[in-house]
């Protein structure tokens, strides 16, 4: 077998079910295997649940406008920061990220698929049908209300004997398995089918770090895996993981949570950061200032996210020792992530800026995460993070570094590709307004934030009394968030608009650098006519330009036989249902309903198995007739 | 448009000579190394602190546990002679080998069974302390990855009976293999950190 | 270009300037800006000195951002294409070193204080020595030195190191007394030291700062900081407990007999630290020489006599979520008269007379739920 070539996998005759071949419908959008498609049901799924989130949100800042308030109580309060937490984490921001990754890295590295079509939409399904688990808590019992990290021992059994924990255990642990199998497809995909010529050095900075957030899913989300089952087994079988009353530690959990939860700041920020690193040299002409030292950045950011998740635990009286180590390995981090910022800046310059809204977003995304990281610094100081931690101090940190991080990035994001998942424009006009009223909506909330922190403010508390200094910046914070709806609500009018009578987008509606722009408008199903051929970093700007590049002519030989469009399958949606029922079975101990989910379960395996990727190839020539 | 199918697929471009399911295999360890690392790791943490008995030193038997671990790593020294069988198109051979380590898995979880039955005769239930619930869950944890690994061991053997396989079909036992041996390895890890180390 | 970098730099002095008088501004009682002892005071000290290094790189970063992103704009008509720049090792190098001269600067002070104020603090001699234990939703303080067991009210002598044992009863606490130490986690199973130093005295407000479900908002404490001799006062009245006789006041002493009838004395103790410490009590709050106390219930409101009224009324319109079960049902026409009585009681508690306690909440400088010092 020659380098490169790699035979087809065998076929099998063996069949359970018939495979499906809708290509529109509802039946198709199930049984997909397109990376096109199920990337647009993975930011559909999270814009949808970030409007949950939101909602949960607003009633939250309702009930802390004033003092002694109780529009929600305590209990509903609990539930609400838990889920908004939840939600915004594991079912809004990862999963769009994710989303956008799953249509664009297959674009951006010339491929026709990931390299295992059916484990992608198995992903998404079990994503979706566990975030649908979770919020059917609402209606049976109340939702979890621990936290977002729910902290052993508030959620043994003894201190919490309602369902809500049972469905933040198995939800998590569902949805889980399916960000774990689609890191893993990942890296396959991005290891194995990049075009001819495009070496790991020439990778857009996206596929980058969607590679090292797919390394982070990888080996982060075990722990938390690990840890979602033992409190499970605590809960369902009587173990003793985390009851103090038979010598459990507490501590563990929150290890095995943030030896996850730290690098999954991480699985959330870099997309956004390889979004950025995509945006700004598009709309300022010029490649990505410091290639080699953004992505090693990115890289070393991501191998550190590892050895900082004590700096979440500095108040547990780990000892100075401790404190002193990882507090000094997470001021490590500002090295690279400062780097990033300048490379970001240095791109800009000299360039020729074209302050599209993605570009004002993308530019606000650079001053709200230097302000997120640099209150990052601050709480890394043991000393420091003793007076503010579990204050809205570190309320305001995580929401600068993760919603003004992620959020206002993927929303550049989302201006950036609209255009190319949609085919049509979104109005500049309107976009503008949505980003003042967003970034401002977001400024106005979040940052008296800080102030309260100070003012000695903790988080999750439903109400607080007169007098304490808290009550000019919560009601600043709650009219921010009315800004911050108004400018969402539009950006949905503006998305309706753009369908309704947007402009046409054409191929290349920003002159992009990258190979998803050299194709049509949405994308053929297909995705490339022929493969693409890549001799330098921003492969279309070459192909485009080739006077203002130094593009080297590729040495690499292949043969085209054709495009392989992989089938479509019902063992995924299958599959994830079925692990979807078991967990309710989990969740009341239903073990005959279990029982019956698994054998699901190893049937469904086998059928899978069998099955086999399938599908047909069309070629070049033939496409058009 | 026409639609062929893949009966005589063509090869596809890649971009390095790791098959996919190989790499993918590789992926898959490299997580499953974290399981094992947490459920370890958790054991070694709430080591000698089990409020009641029975403790590790009243229950566990290093010389039978010896045999079993033995069992299973010599299933893989069989993986080992059922792949090189594969290569070489020695069909009843591959499939002598392949059924040894279906088998020889069988054999461990059977004593693991076994195992587990004695201990609860003695006391040490997943409930009774924090070393019955850590013990069972690491090792029935990883129970569960040999009985995945027997049926597939068995799948494959099957499979041999319903099509014909050749040196081509080796990836995929190849892939078997490296999930086997990973098993085996971490076997070797825990029998470390669970057995030994109580006695040393 | 120099025009530029004037107004860019106006425009952050101006933001700067803003931001410190917010800083300014926020001087309520529970403030982390405006400490109250050492120990604090080192570790905002420690935040100072990162806010204003902070503000060179915001200012820096956001001046050159913005500056760039201006000067640089894409004029209309201006199709052309830039020189395509990939990277400068030598700016690389130099911007590589400002993050590491910084995170530097941040680290080595950081360092000190750390070890300042979290090493282990060996108890001497003059410590005072407290064990704090987290309940839902209370804490109980014992100085096992003193012989003294109270919940909710740390009395402390000003300018002695208070070294505090603490680990919970239940589900994870956060001790906070946010103008006299940063908090420290308690967790059962573990024991956790915190130590700090009031430096004069006053009445310091504190909270619970991890979520502990129900009641967690209404989770407050008082660090009630005295100078030496109030403080051997506050101690003699726990030490020389004299309760349980006859009453002379009808009122008071119909409030005793209801302490028992109602069931008070199932949970609460009225007789200070003793050796048969009966075993649960120690799960629900010690009310002895509760007269004494500034707040009701668990710091949330002025221990008046409307207040604790309220509180014996309605628990759970007081304090949503916890466990203080309601004594009278509301058609009982005896509740108000009842409660009147048990408030005469327990306010009688470690109370010379009326006056004394009023006078001594006054000197303490509380009022309303502001207890800035």
């Amino acid at each position: 077998m020659a380098v490169g070539r790699q035979p087809a996998r065998p076929v099998s005759e063996v069949k359970l079910l018939a495979r499906p071949t809708w290509t529109r419908g509802l039946l198709s959008w199930l049984t997909t295997v397109d990376h096109k498609r199920l990337g647009i049901l993975y930011i559909l799924a999270s814009f949808f649940f970030m409007g949950l989130a939101s909602i949960e949100a607003f009633l939250i800042r309702l009930q802390l406008t004033r003092p002694g308030l109780s529009i929600v109580s305590p209990d509903v309060y609990n539930q609400l920061f838990t889920m908004h937490g939840v939600t915004m984490v594991f079912l809004a921001i990862m999963p769009l990220g994710i989303g956008f990754a799953n249509y664009f890295m297959p674009l951006m590295i010339g491929a026709r698929d990931l390299a295992f079509p059916r484990l992608n939409a198995f992903g998404f399904w079990v994503y979706f049908l566990g975030a649908i688990l979770l919020y059917t808590s609402f209606f049976f019992g109340g939702a979890p209300d621990v936290g977002w990290f729910a902290y052993s021992p508030l959620t043994s059994l003894s201190n919490n004997p309602g369902t809500g924990t049972d469905y933040y255990m198995v939800g998590l642990f569902i949805g889980g398995i399916g960000t774990l199998v689609t890191g893993m497809n990942f890296i396959v995909t991005i290891i194995n089918m990049r075009a001819p010529g495009m070496t790991l050095m020439r990778m857009p900075v996206f596929v980058w770090m969607i590679l090292v957030t797919a390394f982070l899913i990888v080996f982060a989300f075990p722990p938390l895996t690990i840890a979602l089952f033992q409190v499970i087994m605590d809960r369902s079988f009587g173990t003793l993981f985390y009851e103090p009353a038979g010598g459990g530690m507490a501590i563990l959990w929150q290890h095995l949570f943030w030896i996850f939860g730290h690098p999954e700041v991480y699985i959330i920020v870099l997309p956004a950061f390889g979004a950025i690193s995509e945006i700004i040299p598009t709309f300022s002409r010029k490649p990505l200032f410091g290639y080699p030292i953004v992505i090693l950045s990115g890289i070393f950011i991501g191998f550190m996210g590892f050895a900082v998740w004590t700096h979440h635990m500095f108040t547990t009286g780990l000892g100075p020792v401790v404190n002193t180590a990882f507090a000094l390995t997470t001021f490590v981090i500002g090295v690279p992530t400062g780097l990033k910022v300048f490379n970001w800046m240095a791109t800009i310059w000299g360039g020729r800026v074209q302050f599209t809204t993605a570009m004002l977003f993308a530019i606000s995304f650079l001053v709200t995460f230097t302000i997120g990281g640099i209150t990052g610094i601050m709480l890394a100081m043991p000393p420091f993070d003793a007076l503010v931690q579990d204050s809205y101090f570190v309320v305001a940190h995580f929401h600068y570094a993760m919603g003004g991080g992620a959020l206002l990035s993927f929303l550049a994001a989302t201006y950036y590709w609209f255009p190319k998942m949609t085919g049509k424009m979104l109005s500049e006009t309107l976009g503008k307004w949505v980003f003042w009223l967003v970034a401002g909506g977001f400024y106005l909330i979040f940052f008296p934030q800080h102030f309260n922190g100070l003012a000695g403010m903790p988080r999750r508390i439903q109400t607080y009394p007169e007098g304490l200094g808290f009550e000019f910046w919560n009601v600043i914070s709650t009219i921010g968030t009315f800004v911050m709806a108004v400018g969402i609500l539009l950006l949905l009018y503006s998305v309706i608009l753009a369908f309704a009578r947007g402009e046409p987008a054409g191929n290349d509606p920003w002159d992009g650098r990258t190979l998803e722009w050299s194709i049509s408008s949405p994308p053929p199903y297909y995705n490339f006519d022929e493969m693409p051929v890549v001799n330098d970093r921003d492969a279309f700007w070459a192909q485009k330009y080739p006077e203002s590049v130094h593009a080297k002519p590729v040495e690499e030989e292949f043969e085209e036989h054709g495009i392989h469009i992989p089938g479509q399958s019902w063992y995924p949606v299958i599959m994830a249902g079925a692990l979807f029922i078991g967990g309710y079975a989990l969740i009341y101990n239903n073990w005959w309903l279990g029982i019956l989910m698994f054998a699901v379960i190893v049937i469904g395996s086998y059928g899978w198995a069998f099955e086999g990727i399938g599908g047909h190839h069309i070629h070049p020539e033939e496409k058009e007739a | 448009m026409s639609q062929a199918a893949v009966e005589h697929a063509p090869e596809h471009y890649r971009s390095t000579s790791l098959p996919d399911p190989k790499l993918m295999m590789w992926i898959f360890l490299a997580s499953d190394c974290m399981f094992f690392g947490t459920l370890i790791g958790t054991y070694l943490v709430y080591k000698n602190r089990s409020l009641e008995g029975p403790f590790p030193v009243d229950v566990l038997d290093i010389p039978i546990t010896t045999v079993s671990s033995f069992v299973l790593l010599m299933s893989s020294f069989l993986m080992v002679l059922a792949l090189h069988a594969l290569r070489t198109d020695n069909i009843p051979r591959f499939r002598l080998w392949t059924f040894g380590v279906a088998f020889f898995g069988s054999v461990f979880l059977g004593f693991q069974v076994f195992e587990f039955s004695t201990f609860v005769k003695e006391g040490l239930t997943l409930q009774q302390n924090l070393f019955g619930t850590t013990f069972f869950t690491l090792t029935g944890t990883h129970g569960i990855h040999v009985t995945i690994g027997v049926l597939w061991m068995l799948s494959i053997l099957i499979t041999s009976y319903v099509r014909p396989m050749s040196s081509k079909d080796a990836l995929y036992l190849e892939v078997a293999g490296l999930y086997w041996h990973f098993v085996d390895i971490v076997w070797i890890v825990i029998f470390t950190v669970i057995y030994l180390v109580e006695f040393v | 270009m120099v025009r530029w970098i004037f107004r860019v730099a106006a425009l952050f002095g101006l933001s700067a300037a803003l931001s410190s008088c917010v800083f300014q501004g926020s001087d309520g009682p529970q403030s982390v800006l405006h400490p109250a002892g050492p120990v604090a005071q080192e570790q905002i000290d420690l935040f100072l000195w990162t806010y204003y290094l902070s503000w060179i790189v915001v200012v820096a970063v956001g001046g050159v951002l913005i500056y760039s992103a201006l000067r640089f704009r894409r004029r209309p008509g201006d199709d052309s294409i830039p020189p395509q720049v990939h990277g400068n090792t030598t700016l690389e190098i130099a911007w590589t070193a400002i993050p590491v001269l910084l995170v530097i600067a941040v680290a080595i002070p950081t360092v000190r204080t750390l070890w300042r104020t979290e090493a282990f603090a060996e108890p001497k001699e003059q410590d005072i020595v407290v064990n704090v234990t987290g309940h839902q939703w209370w804490w109980r303080f014992e100085y096992p030195e003193l012989g003294i067991v109270t919940a909710n009210e740390l009395h402390v002598p000003v300018g002695r190191r208070v070294i505090l044992n603490m680990t919970s009863a239940d589900v994870l606490h956060s001790f906070w007394p946010m103008k006299l130490a940063g908090k420290r986690d308690l967790i059962p199973n573990q024991n956790n030291q915190l130590w700090f130093i009031a430096d004069e005295s006053g009445v310091y407000l504190g909270q619970c700062a991890e979520l502990c479900l129900g009641a967690h908002a209404y989770m407050r404490f008082r660090v009630i900081a005295e100078e030496e001799a109030d403080f051997e006062i506050w101690k003699g009245k726990f030490q020389d407990l004299q309760v349980q006789q006859v009453q002379a006041d009808p009122l008071i002493e119909q409030g005793r007999l209801l302490f028992t009838q109602k069931g008070c004395a199932t949970c609460h103790t009225i007789d200070g630290y003793a050796e048969d410490y009966s075993i649960g009590k120690p799960n629900f709050p010690d009310l002895t020489n509760f007269g004494l106390r500034l707040t009701v219930p668990a710091g949330w409101a002025d221990n008046t006599p409307e207040n604790l009224a309220a509180w014996l009324r309605d628990p759970q319109e007081i304090k949503p979520g916890n466990r203080m079960p309601t004594l009278w049902a509301e058609s009982d026409p005896n509740r108000e008269e009842e409660i009147d009585a048990l408030v005469a009681y327990l306010l009688s508690l470690g109370r010379d007379d009326q006056q004394q306690a009023q006078a001594s909440v006054q000197h303490l400088g509380v009022g309303g739920n502001h207890g800035s010092r």
